[in-house]
């Protein structure tokens, strides 16, 4: 399944990238940097995602103890993270032309790296304790924490301050986009979908691997290749 | 017709980093019995009496007290359940009395504190600070918690370390005490008991 | 059969950690000392400008309270869990999510309560007015049970490591945000004139969420690491 999933993200990225950097027109206001969404609001969606699922998949562990779901749960923290980063940075890349200056107190980048922390203490948290199964539960209830907190910090630091334009895209009845431009930006968040459904099966056969150390079935598969 | 066990376990299985310590492990205690668990050093005795108290979860398998799964019981199961495990469990800067006050507080009262210090031996300690108890004494104190709270099923871990010959014998007569009234008491020990043979029923476990 | 009140077990567990703390009473002041002493490097640090300073004096002085409360928190569970007491409490009939708060309603006791009564104090060596210090007052009355309540989860969490401190600043300050943001806004506004009415309802309700959830998770973790 692997290579088709990487051939489709790669498809799919050629495809967005193509559309978002040549074939969207220009901005009126703001020229050509604003072509940097096509990576940047793609991947604050994923950041958002991913740690929902991270949440989602830890509930299932704790409340079922299925393995496979502490697993996932675990293994998407760091690329939630690394989707959270991208985010930030190319905000701010993003923010030096459009307002002079790297980083701004607005609410949605101050989110975006309060959620950087959120997953940063997940990661640690999970490195901190040694009996992996132990840790999957720390975690997993700790994900739980912060997605219950998460709309009350949204909303708080929303309160506290906007500078950044309203939001553009999630008002589908009449998009304020050009639909040239919502195209390739869609097609971007699949392609990101995509590769984080390969980086995810990658991060968690390696840790079922690692896992299931001297297990009979894995010994059999092993075998085989 | 044979009794129905008042505790039991089903295909118990505990896993600690990577390793197996048991699996498959099955017993049914009565009320009246004690039952031993043996073994040497590393084979996961403590891990399993932490899975009898329910403060760890068996890895695979299934306890039942009363009929009923210890999972439903939940915070009903610890009506029943005394605890003494390596650590004593008491406050340092508190006072003997004060100690066995707050147990009894969080539990239902068996003996008053006084009658259940005399019982082990440490009457006349009550309004002194558990930081200048020696070792035996501690032991002897975390032993006492026992008497003074009413417990159907007492889980104990190594209870006689640092304890001297008499205190051990005085204390085995509690445990016979306690069975004989129907309760029942899970324990390690590395000493040889001097529990009657009859109400002894033993299982080891092999590393 | 009786079952032993669940009110009595409150009580006695408040009661058990306030006597404990009052055998160690020197060691109170520490979170105290420092609460003062981080308040004290901001004129030292910005300058003594006193405009300056009446602004900025509502954020410092809950940036501090909010650290001061992170330093206590550590010693919430950790004697318990040393000297395996945790244990004894977990394996009682009562939810653990009661004892929970019985523990952190202690610990707010002796940690958050002298913070607040030194507040004025503070307050007035920043020359905020007095009608502002007063909401001040209300925003660390209610804001810093939530501070113990939700710093009570990450503690049990990391209670059964042995290098806790660090991660439990990571694993904490992005959680105490809102209650930072809500209370040093309605301080603001108290100083521009403004209603705060709006502030002190969302930090009530922070403050009733906190108290009937946190508890849960916070008995999970504890389970958890006991495990």
């Amino acid at each position: 399944m692997l290579p088709w999933l990487t051939a489709l993200m790669l498809a799919l990225l050629a495809y967005g990238l193509y559309g978002g950097l040549v074939l969207a027109p220009a901005d009126y206001q703001q020229g050509d940097s604003f072509r940097i969404i096509y990576v940047h609001v793609p991947a604050a969606w994923m950041s958002m995602f991913i740690y929902m699922m991270m949440a989602v998949s830890g509930a299932i562990g704790l409340i079922w103890h299925i393995k496979l779901a502490e697993i996932v749960s675990i293994c998407s923290a760091p690329i939630g993270a690394s989707f959270t980063l991208l985010a930030l940075i190319t905000g701010s890349l993003w923010g030096k032309p459009m307002w002079g200056t790297w980083w701004v107190w607005d609410a949605r980048l101050t989110s975006e790296l309060i959620l950087l922390f959120l997953y940063l203490g997940v990661i640690g948290l999970y490195n901190a304790i040694e009996d992996n199964r132990t840790a999957s539960r720390a975690v997993a209830i700790l994900a739980l924490v912060g997605v219950v907190n998460i709309p009350i910090i949204h909303y708080s630091v929303e309160w506290w301050s906007s500078l950044h334009q309203g939001p553009t895209v999630t008002k589908f009845a009449k998009p304020s986009i050009h639909i040239d431009m919502l195209i390739p930006l869609l097609v971007m968040a699949v392609a990101f979908k995509v590769y984080y459904a390969i980086a995810l099966l990658l991060r968690c056969r390696n840790e079922l691997v690692q896992r299931e150390q001297g297990a009979r079935w894995l010994d059999e598969i092993l075998e085989e290749k | 017709m044979t009794t129905r066990p008042l505790f039991e376990a089903r295909q118990l299985a505990c896993i600690r980093d990577d390793r197996v310590l048991f699996s498959g492990l099955d017993f049914q205690v009565q009320g009246g019995q004690v039952l031993l668990i043996e073994g040497p050093n590393g084979s996961g005795k403590t891990s399993l009496l932490r899975i009898l108290t329910g403060l760890r979860n068996p890895d695979e398998g299934e306890l039942v007290w009363c009929g009923t799964t210890v999972v439903e019981l939940a915070a009903l199961f610890y009506q029943d359940v005394a605890y003494v495990g390596h650590m004593n469990g008491m406050k340092d800067d508190l006072s003997v009395t004060e100690n066995l006050k707050f147990t009894q507080a969080l539990a239902i009262a068996a003996l008053s504190i006084d009658e259940g210090l005399r019982k082990v031996g440490l009457d006349g300690y009550q309004d002194t600070p558990i930081r200048y108890l020696s070792a035996g004494q501690r032991r002897r104190l975390a032993l006492a918690r026992l008497l003074c709270t009413q417990k159907r099923l007492w889980i104990l871990d190594e209870p006689f370390t640092s304890l001297d010959k008499a205190s051990i014998k005085m204390f085995e007569s509690y445990i016979e005490d306690h069975v004989a009234a129907g309760g029942i008491t899970i324990m390690t020990s590395h000493h040889d008991t001097g529990l009657p043979a009859h109400i002894v029923q033993k299982i080891e476990l092999r590393p | 059969m009786t079952t032993p009140s669940l009110l009595n077990a409150f009580l006695s567990v408040v009661r058990r950690d306030l006597i404990l703390a009052y055998r160690h009473r020197a060691e109170l002041i520490n979170p105290l000392a420092f609460f003062v002493m981080v308040v004290t490097l901001f004129p030292l640090a910005v300058g003594a400008d006193v405009e300056l300073l009446r602004r900025i004096a509502p954020g410092v002085i809950w940036v501090a309270a909010l650290l001061a409360s992170l330093l206590s928190m550590d010693a919430l569970f950790r004697s318990d869990f040393e000297d395996g007491s945790l244990e004894l409490m977990v394996m009682t009939p009562h939810p653990l999510s009661v004892l929970v708060l019985a523990k952190v309603s202690a610990h707010w006791l002796l940690s958050g309560m002298p913070l607040i009564l030194i507040t004025p104090l503070l307050a007035a060596m920043f020359d905020i007015e007095s009608d502002v210090i007063g909401i001040l007052f209300i925003t660390l009355f209610l804001g810093t049970p939530v501070l113990s309540l939700i710093g009570a989860i990450a503690v049990a969490l990391t209670v059964g490591l042995r290098k806790g401190g660090v991660l439990l600043a990571i694993l904490v300050l992005p959680l105490y945000v809102p209650v930072l943001i809500f209370a040093s806004g309605a301080v603001d506004a108290a100083a521009a004139g403004l209603p705060v009415s709006g502030q002190l309802y969302m930090m009530s309700a922070m403050l009733f969420l906190a108290i009937t959830l946190t508890p849960w998770p916070t008995a999970a973790a504890l389970r958890m690491s006991l495990s």
